[in-house]
């Protein structure tokens, strides 16, 4: 692979691999608390601040993970304050987050839909060795907080009344969890993207629990998962010359197709060997799962 | 044990005129409870009196209207000490998709103890074991909680809040659906409990196998304390050990005082 000799592509697939061990570490408690697609708005609201940096002149991973920051903060004030309109405060944050990012793009130098595409689904060439030395700071950042905090934001997510009983600092969580989400959607957004990258907090995790039985497993195999997707896909994109982010999430989801499949044989085949469960009580409570 | 105003009194659980509301609802209207250490108080009501309302204020889920909450001799507003309180919520959260393990739903009982920013050791790893086996359920302590019944995860619950030793149980309705084995490992563990001095303070829909661990009840009705005293005498094959209810939860609050009674009628399987 002498394509690895290339400085650009050691700097993608470096940052790839970052990425592929950080998302799926914040998307599994997103995924815990049914807030799969949070990543994938918040990836429009930082189409904003690219839109930002691009018209100033700045480095826009900066601006975008100020701007994504931002709007998750809101995004968990609107969530935490109450539910009936919350749904549809999401979706304009979203929509104007993204014609925003649009519109600014489209008033800068940089304009084009070149570089519009870059941002949106991700591309080699496009990471500075500035950008990596972000990524890998925040990177890091965000996985030594998902890491730390795992029993904390696990009966967070789990229960949040629960944790408030508990005297957890319920909103500090809750505001942590926004602002890691923001910047793991910004960092992410040079190798897959803004509109792939929450495919890569949620995916690995899906494949993982099909075969775990705990949390702690699961996210241990998910960020495995992301881990191999995204190192696997960058020499994959680069040696078939396709879109890195296209070609990560496409292996993700092979790999869950993967474990689909054989978490149910696996179930099968012991439940054909096993007696059957000594069923002493009625399910008397159906966990809608 | 580590507060030193409620040394020298011995209230646990202090409520003085309390109203809550929800949307212009008055949900509660002029409650005033005293639990003291060492009771075991049930909240009976029939669905939607306010008995869930009061328990989830005096733990801080439900914002106060009015009146005054102590938590052992301290302004609930200014409480810190949450770890001698252990929360049994009616059942599992939403939970999701991800698997957790019953030994790991069981350790978020030791965070209020152990504090948000240190790991897990061997006393926290004792705890959990500990509050499994108060429980019944050691063996199940690797499997993930969506394969145990419902009153094992009902179970598993109360070993979650007995992991954290607290001073004060507070359960919400733990025995709705629950099947009759699991029903007495879980007297036996209240029981347990209360014996080693702690105070317990649950709403029920019906005594049933607590019964003789009750030593006080509180009828809820309309958002008043309808009567406080003894436990009521079993009336009827409600009162059977073993006999379940699982009740919708629309029901409107009817005119009598122990409606909490369940009816026939009412049964939803």
């Amino acid at each position: 692979m002498d394509l690895l000799t290339l400085p650009f592509m050691q700097r993608a697939l470096v940052a790839a691999l970052i990425i592929g061990l950080a998302a799926p570490a914040l998307g599994i408690y997103l995924v815990q608390r049914r807030l799969s697609l949070i990543g994938d708005g918040i990836g429009h609201v930082a189409l904003t601040g690219v839109g930002l940096g691009l018209l100033t002149g700045n480095d826009p991973v900066y601006s975008a993970v100020l701007v994504a920051a931002v709007g998750a903060v809101g995004v968990e004030l609107i969530r935490e304050r109450g539910r009936t309109s919350g749904d549809l405060a999401l979706a304009m944050l979203f929509y104007g987050g993204i014609a925003g990012g649009v519109l600014l793009v489209g008033l800068s130098d940089n304009a084009g839909s070149n570089s519009l595409m870059q941002y949106l689904f991700g591309s080699l060439l496009t990471t500075s060795p500035g950008d990596l030395a972000l990524i890998g700071g925040l990177g890091a950042a965000v996985l030594a907080a998902m890491l730390v905090f795992r029993p904390a934001l696990f009966a967070l997510c789990n229960d949040e009344e629960y944790a408030r009983v508990s005297g957890l600092p319920v909103r500090t969580l809750n505001l942590l969890l926004a602002v890691t989400t923001a910047v793991t959607v910004t960092i992410a957004m040079r190798t897959v993207g803004l509109l792939l990258v929450s495919a890569l907090m949620v995916v690995p995790v899906a494949a993982a629990q099909q075969v775990t039985r705990g949390f702690r497993s699961t996210m241990t195999l998910a960020m495995l998962i992301g881990v191999l997707a995204a190192g696997v896909g960058i020499l994959l994109s680069a040696e078939a010359n396709t879109a890195p982010g296209a070609t990560i999430v496409l292996l993700a989801l092979t790999a869950f197709v993967a474990t689909a499949v054989g978490g149910a044989l696996a179930r099968r085949f012991r439940r054909g060997r096993e007696r059957p469960p000594a069923a002493t009580e009625p399910p008397d409570v159906v966990l809608h799962v | 044990m580590s507060e030193p105003a409620s040394e020298s009194s011995n209230s646990v659980v202090e409520v003085r005129n309390l109203a809550v509301g929800y949307d212009g609802r008055e949900v509660l209207r002029d409650v005033s409870l005293s639990v003291a250490a060492g009771d075991v108080v049930a909240v009976l009501g029939a669905n939607g009196s306010g008995k869930s309302t009061l328990i989830r204020t005096i733990l801080g889920l439900v914002p106060l209207g009015r009146g005054e909450i102590d938590l052992f001799g301290v302004a609930q507003r200014r409480f810190r000490h949450w770890e001698r309180i252990g929360y049994v919520p009616q059942r599992l959260g939403a939970g999701s998709g991800v698997p957790a393990t019953v030994g790991e739903v069981v350790a978020s009982g030791r965070l209020a103890r152990r504090g948000v920013f240190r790991f897990p050791g061997p006393k926290d790893k004792a705890a959990v074991r500990e509050a499994l086996t108060a429980v019944g359920l050691l063996d199940r302590i690797g499997d993930p909680v969506t394969t145990l019944s419902g009153g094992q995860q009902q179970r598993t619950l109360i070993a979650r809040a007995l992991a954290g030793q607290p001073d004060l149980l507070v359960l919400d309705e733990p025995n709705a659906g629950v099947d009759a084995a699991s029903q007495e490992a879980f007297a036996a563990a209240l029981t347990r409990f209360a014996g080693a001095g702690g105070t317990i303070l649950l709403v029920l829909h019906e005594l049933g196998p607590l019964r003789p661990l009750i030593g006080r009840t509180v009828v809820v009705h309309d958002g008043r304390i309808a009567y406080e005293g003894a436990p009521p005498e079993p009336a009827g094959h409600h009162a059977e050990p073993g006999h379940e209810h699982v009740h919708p939860h629309a029901d409107e609050a009817k005119p009598a005082i122990c409606e909490w009674a369940p009816t026939e009628g009412t049964k939803a399987y």
